[in-house]
């Protein structure tokens, strides 16, 4: 038993409908291209979930270490300036 | 259910933690402090060894479960009595099928690959649910299995969906959705047999009643007092409720649904419980859920013997579509 003959893995990515993003919703094993295409609407869009799909190979994606993540991340937690909430405006024009 | 996996962990020798240095003590430290803090943790975050462990059994034979739970009622596809409950059934099993890819795709996150964990369940070292060694005899145990084994599962995956580990979780929110249709179904088929049928179909019901229900309520696992890692996988946030609470939510939901079919459980003990607010149900025989799980259940062998043969029989269209991916990559590279 060896993992060399195992076919590729393949990231899925689902538009549910028109006018929304593609969104991951899992992965999947496929020899080709067209073969993750075909499998991914088998999988993933069984009741109408999809009007479009994307299938991405996983060796081809690039991700944030998570040890990184502080180092990363919270240089923008004291940037509160960066809200709305941070101003605070007379009562009569505080909807702005 | 198809998470019997922490339970018959003394079956295949669980491990001892090792000893740990002190930068794994402060790693351990923060992962507990997560999982208190109730945090989701994902696949390439730092974790306890065993902890990774765990799930990989568990995950891998929640898959393995779903892909032989496809064998006892795809027995009955080309046999089912109308087109429109043969659809329905390609549906579920078909369902099914998905439910594994999902657990598949969730367990490779931990570092194993799908052909490690299918040699595993080949070769006869990964068990799965112990419920699918029973076999399928009449129409009536599709709908049997639809209301009785998926209900029993439903009960059982709902709280994992707030697994601690996150692609577990995301997984079962998934499969969870799509099981209700599972339920409905069956209890459906069973309901148009019981109103609607002849004096032989209704006691055709009720017989695949009497033989499921024992069976589905082992599916829970050994009772709480005889489950020793159970409070290992509740520390650890992969177990959420325990077995003898689901086996009681199960068995309360059960008496009301059977009371509507007309169909009673084989059991002389089913009483309510006026003082607990519950049905209090006989002893389970155990020594026939090791039994099973030991590999001597009516359908073992024949269940994994159907694994292997589909496994064997598929590897020249799994070569074939390689190559040919292979030769299409070098004719773009040149
Ligand atoms: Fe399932
Ligand atoms: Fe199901």
């Amino acid at each position: 038993m060896s993992t060399e003959n195992e076919w590729p893995l393949w990231e899925v990515f689902v538009r549910t409908k028109a006018g929304l993003d593609h969104k991951h919703c899992g992965s999947l094993h496929a020899a080709d291209p067209k073969m993750a295409l075909q499998m991914a609407r088998d999988v993933y869009t069984r009741r109408q979930e999809g009007s479009s799909v994307w299938v991405v190979r996983s060796d081809q994606i690039v991700a944030s270490d998570p040890s990184d993540k502080d180092m990363l991340f919270d240089p923008a937690e004291d940037k509160v300036y960066r809200h709305p909430t941070f101003y605070k405006l007379p009562d009569s024009v505080d909807h702005m | 259910m198809y998470t019997q996996a922490m339970d018959t962990l003394r079956e295949e020798g669980g491990d001892k933690p090792a000893l740990r240095t002190a930068e794994e003590a402060q790693l351990q430290q923060r992962f507990d402090n997560r999982i208190d803090a109730g945090e989701f943790i994902e696949a390439k975050d730092w974790m306890p060894e065993n902890y990774r462990k765990t799930l990989l059994r568990q995950i891998s034979q929640h898959a393995h479960s779903e892909i032989v739970g496809m064998l006892p009622e795809g027995n009955w596809i080309t046999r089912a009595p109308t087109l429109k409950r043969k659809a329905i059934l390609l549906a579920k099993v078909q369902d099914e099928g998905g439910h594994g890819l999902y657990l598949y795709a969730a367990a490779e996150t931990l570092g194993t690959s799908r052909d490690q964990m299918l040699d595993a369940l080949h070769s006869g070292k990964a068990k799965y649910s112990s419920i699918f060694n029973y076999p399928t005899l009449t129409w009536a145990d599709v709908g049997a299995i639809g209301w009785l084994v998926d209900g029993a599962a439903i009960m059982n995956q709902v709280p994992i969906c707030r697994c601690s580990f996150a692609p577990y979780a995301r997984a079962m929110v998934r499969i969870c959705r799509e099981e209700s249709f599972h339920q409905r179904q069956g209890y459906d088929s069973l309901l148009v047999m019981m109103k609607e049928g002849t004096e032989a179909q209704r006691a055709m019901v009720q017989e695949a009643v009497n033989r499921w229900w024992w069976p589905c309520l082992m599916m829970f696992g050994p009772p709480d007092d005889q489950s020793p890692n159970s409070v290992q996988g509740m520390r650890w946030g992969i177990k959420r409720v325990s077995n003898d609470t689901l086996r009681q939510k199960f068995v309360d939901a059960a008496m009301q649904q059977a009371e509507v079919l007309g169909v009673t459980f084989p059991d002389p003990d089913l009483r309510w419980n006026e003082a607990t607010g519950h049905w209090d149900y006989g002893a389970i025989d155990w020594s026939e859920f090791w039994r099973v799980v030991g590999g001597e259940g009516p359908c073992n062998r024949e269940r994994l013997a159907a694994r292997v043969r589909a496994w064997e029989e598929g590897e020249w269209v799994r070569e074939a579509a390689l190559a040919h991916a292979r030769k299409f990559d070098l004719k773009e590279a040149a």
